[in-house]
């Protein structure tokens, strides 16, 4: 990978995949998925399921986790049949692929791990209105081999799946004071040390689980990001101004 | 791979496009037929397995000794949909009976409550079956997440009076939760009316009209969907 256009700049900018010669940067796009080309914290993307579910961490998690189970699907059989898509009709044709990927994951999931679907069954459909499936077919998975696909796929995944956690963990304790509540219903007993009370009759703080709640801490988030990037960038040329300031004092001593 | 029709100079062509998307467009509604006939049957197993848990939730289990799903008969409640109640027998005699209630929520979401009714009229149990309440706030109707629900059982149509069938918000004897006042309302409002419902239709329900009038179905599963519609 030559350059990646930094994310700090501007939110919209995807960097353009390269083309396929010689070695895949896989950690390259591991991390853009996780940090550089966030879904939510850079694309800007996925944000309607988002400010649905995040009231809890756990729901968050749910979510997180079934979007990357359809994204991880559909750029692999999107980037499989690559060639055979035409450039004219490639929405409709991913719009389809991904929409009855959907639907025959909430069907599977519905009749064979029955207990999984009570708790992520609401949030199975949300993923059609999710963008970020769609953003990574038209940008990524159309244009890369199969492999290299799917792990930019997981990594999109991953990161949203990050992003949702921490959204809906920010909007719990704010909002109702607890952490992670519930999560044993979504993993099984074995997480129940997970949930946690952090104030004992808080009074909730209604704004926080209600959309606005979502809206204002995914600001904050993102103005955190930033102020974060920023710094290391600055810090970045500081270290280069001195280390070419270093290499020049001997030479002009 | 050197397939005529994957040439470049082809895949420009008016033809290609229709062929490519209506050729998708079949395959993928092809596989979800496929797996459509693959799971109806597992998920419509599942889906009788959740109402039986919801039957067994409202009515304890000393109250029949029948098939509760097997059991049912559908009362025509003027005015509103036709409603499905599930008998409990002992010894052939009804018991109780659970019938659901529908109920607007916040927003007017669709909210559906089971309720589990003895012979006299005592609510002896109340559950949430689907809502789309504020998560976190309206969801405390479910038992996972509070104890609110079974504040119910016990009560019934003269306990407490009939103007204190309310929250404690509106002068009556139920809770409600921080932050959420109509959800709560609604559900009390909801288990009031199916309440209503049962001492208008006693004698349906419970098998003993004088005069059959009673449509008895004796029908293998109905469509005991859980969620919401």
């Amino acid at each position: 990978m030559t350059t990646t256009p930094h994310c700090g700049a501007d939110p919209a900018v995807e960097p353009v995949p390269q083309p396929a010669s010689g070695k895949e940067d896989y950690r390259g796009v591991f991390a853009d998925g996780l940090w550089r080309n966030n879904v939510v914290f850079a694309q800007m993307l996925a944000l309607c399921p988002l400010m649905a579910v995040t009231t809890t961490a756990t729901n968050g998690l749910g979510m997180g986790v079934a979007t990357t189970g359809v994204l991880l699907a559909s750029n692999i059989a999107i980037a499989g049949c690559r060639d055979l898509i035409s450039q004219e009709v490639r929405i409709p044709v991913f719009v389809l692929l991904i929409a009855s990927l959907v639907s025959l994951a909430d069907m599977a999931i519905n009749a064979w791990l029955h207990e999984l679907y009570k708790v992520l069954g609401l949030f199975i459909p949300l993923i059609v209105v999710n963008c970020s499936v769609l953003g990574r077919a038209e940008v990524f998975a159309s244009k890369r081999a199969v492999l290299i696909s799917a792990v930019d796929g997981l990594a999109m995944g991953l990161g949203y799946t990050l992003a949702l956690i921490l959204i809906g963990g920010c909007r719990e304790i704010l909002g109702s004071a607890t952490l992670f509540a519930h999560a044993s219903l979504l993993l099984g007993d074995g997480f129940a040390f997970l949930e946690t009370t952090l104030i004992p009759n808080y009074k909730g703080f209604l704004l926080m689980l209600l959309p606005p709640g979502g809206f204002l801490v995914l600001g904050f988030l993102l103005a955190g990001k930033r102020a974060m990037e920023r710094r290391w960038e600055q810090r970045a040329a500081a270290r280069s101004k001195a280390e070419t300031g270093g290499q020049q004092a001997p030479s002009t001593a | 791979m050197n397939l005529w029709f994957l040439k470049p100079e082809y895949r420009q062509r008016l033809s290609y496009h229709i062929a490519l998307l209506g050729g998708v467009a079949l395959l993928t509604s092809a596989a979800i037929g496929v797996a459509d006939h693959l799971t109806r049957t597992d998920i419509a197993q599942r889906q009788l397995e959740d109402l039986k848990v919801t039957l067994q939730q409202v009515i304890p289990p000393q109250y029949f000794d029948n098939d509760l799903v097997r059991d049912t008969v559908t009362v025509n409640d003027d005015g509103d949909q036709p409603v499905m109640a599930y008998r409990a027998r002992r010894s052939g005699q009804v018991q109780a009976v659970c019938y659901r209630v529908k109920a607007p929520g916040y927003g007017n979401t669709a909210m559906v409550i089971a309720i589990g009714v003895d012979r006299a009229g005592t609510l002896l149990g109340v559950r949430v079956v689907s809502h789309n309440e504020t998560p976190g706030l309206g969801d405390k109707i479910e038992l996972s997440k509070s104890n609110w629900i079974l504040s119910f059982t016990g009560r019934s149509l003269s306990d407490p009076q009939p103007d204190k069938w309310a929250v404690k918000k509106d002068g009556g004897v139920f809770d409600q939760f921080t932050g959420a006042t109509i959800t709560p309302r609604a559900v009390v409002k909801a288990v009031k009316k199916g309440l209503g419902f049962f001492a208008e239709h006693r004698a349906e329900l419970l098998d003993e009209a004088p005069t059959k009038t009673a449509q008895v179905a004796v029908s293998p599963a109905p469509n005991g969907s859980t969620r919401g519609d």
